[in-house]
């Protein structure tokens, strides 16, 4: 149809011609549109408490004695539970998070800004693996983790990014891929490049050589560090494109550990949602398949631009580390992809496919015509609050919510 | 159609197979050493034929 083509031209040519920059860490509560006092923002579509996984309730609690608000953990159960908490969900204010995705107003916020259409978007700042707030840890050392974070990390980086104007992320993003990083459950080169890109200038603008060398070495440490700022890249990117009238290309894939939502572009904000599906993958050592949380975090964003899953051909490594399969069969998920995308990035390429661009566009008619729901490699958490990662694997968005978007799309233009 | 007269060469012979759709079948093949190339196929929409006349009107 050709409003349709020509809607989904509109969104393949906002997406391919953003340009992302990391350009500041600020506090939510500074920046973060219409996020208020006593507010939580989550990952995925919205949700209510009694609906909310163990993690995503784990995690809220501990927000909650984070921010001051609660005294205990025991207390904060008893406000959310009561309302006195409000909830949304990241997409609504500009943010994104990881897994259950807290977000509130004293945490230190990524900042993006699309320099061709001016949008900024947001994420919190990565805290590395193991027992985290992500996975719904929400002890003393979590908590005292993500204070340092607050007070000593955030501040630094944001002072280094102002003064050096900011990293390109689209370049770095090209490099990665040659690198190995699909960007997603794999971001050791990127996190190596961001690492030294801000260096010198968090070095040149840091007036305390220990606190300095606490946050290059937490940066140096973790591998994970670039996935909170592709996810904030990848918002930055996809907001531009909502909203254009007859597109079909998905603007939004997120998942809060029960339900999995979609937005796309001619449809607006309304999701489209489904039971969120088990991740199936590899579990780390004393874990398995009975202590996993359900598939959960606003990450597919980074699928949603064509990475992640969707390029786990220029990673090779990752497929064993998702239980994806041999090295050799990665390029296949990655060829699966494109059958279910409008186009192909030719700035984001994979060398060991003749450097193929990655998947880009996800088209609703697409994935319901073949039957290829797309594929998402996410890390895996407990069921149960406060214990923290157990494996990371591969999981496939449910083919209801590309259903209800055709069905809704076609509704609109007048087609029955 | 194959008639009875031909069916005895063709089990006779080696097989090579071309497999569509369930991939049960290629595999059981394959563990028998059998040549087969499977073509993973669904139908489109699931089979859902209301939605794919929607999918065919919008162009899929």
């Amino acid at each position: 149809m050709d409003i349709i083509e020509k809607a989904n031209e509109e969104a393949i040519r906002r997406m391919l011609g953003a340009e992302p920059v990391l350009i500041d860490v600020m506090p939510a509560g500074d920046i973060v549109p219409n996020l208020e006092d006593k507010m939580i923002l989550h990952a995925g579509p919205p949700i209510e408490w009694d609906r909310m996984c163990g993690p995503m309730q784990g995690a809220i609690a501990g927000i909650t004695v984070f921010e001051g608000w609660a005294n205990d953990l025991d207390q904060a159960v008893t406000m959310a539970a009561s309302g006195e908490i409000r909830f949304d969900a990241n997409h609504h204010h500009d943010a994104v998070g990881p897994m259950t995705g807290m977000t509130t107003i004293s945490q230190p916020m990524l900042v993006v800004e699309n320099r061709t259409t001016g949008n900024k978007s947001y994420c919190a700042i990565n805290e590395g693996l193991g027992k985290v707030m992500r996975f719904g840890g929400n002890d003393a050392e979590v908590l005292n983790r993500l204070a340092w974070i607050r007070d000593v990390l955030g501040p630094a980086m944001g002072k280094a990014l102002r003064d050096m104007g900011g990293v390109e992320l689209k370049p770095l993003i090209a490099r990665g891929l040659s690198m190995g990083d699909e960007m997603h459950q794999r971001n050791v080169a990127c996190s190596g490049l961001v690492l030294r890109a801000i260096a010198a200038a968090m070095a040149k603008t840091s007036d305390d050589s220990i606190a300095l060398s606490e946050a290059l070495a937490f940066i140096s440490a973790n591998d994970q560090f670039h996935l909170n700022i592709a996810m904030a890249m990848g918002k930055a990117i996809m907001d531009p494109v909502r909203n254009i009238e007859g597109s079909s290309i998905v603007t939004a894939m997120s998942r809060n550990g029960t339900d999995f939502g979609i937005r796309v572009s001619g449809t607006g904000d309304e999701w489209f949602t489904a039971p969120v599906e088990m991740p199936e993958g590899l579990y780390f050592v004393g874990y398995s398949e009975a202590d996993a949380n359900p598939d959960m975090g606003d990450s597919t964003i980074v699928e949603t631009i064509g990475l992640g899953g969707f390029a786990m051909g220029a990673s090779p490594a990752v497929a064993g580390f998702v239980g994806a399969g041999a090295a050799s069969e990665a390029a296949n998920y990655t060829h699966r992809m494109s059958e279910i995308c409008a186009s192909e990035n030719p700035e984001w390429t994979i060398p060991s496919m003749d450097y193929l661009g990655v998947p880009t566009g996800i088209d609703v008619r697409l994935v319901v015509d073949s039957g290829i729901a797309p594929t998402i490699n996410t890390g895996i958490a407990h069921r149960e609050p406060g214990i923290g990662q157990v494996g990371a694997g591969v999981v496939r968005a449910p083919m209801a919510c590309f259903e209800q978007a055709v069905r809704r799309l076609a509704e609109k233009l007048g087609i029955s | 159609m194959a008639s009875d007269k031909d069916t005895p060469s063709l089990l006779g012979g080696k097989l090579s197979v071309i497999n569509v759709g369930l991939d049960k079948f290629a595999t059981e093949l394959a563990d028998h050493d059998v040549p087969v190339v499977h073509l993973d196929w669904k139908p489109p929409a699931g089979g859902d034929p209301a939605l794919a006349a929607l999918l065919s009107k919008m162009g899929a």
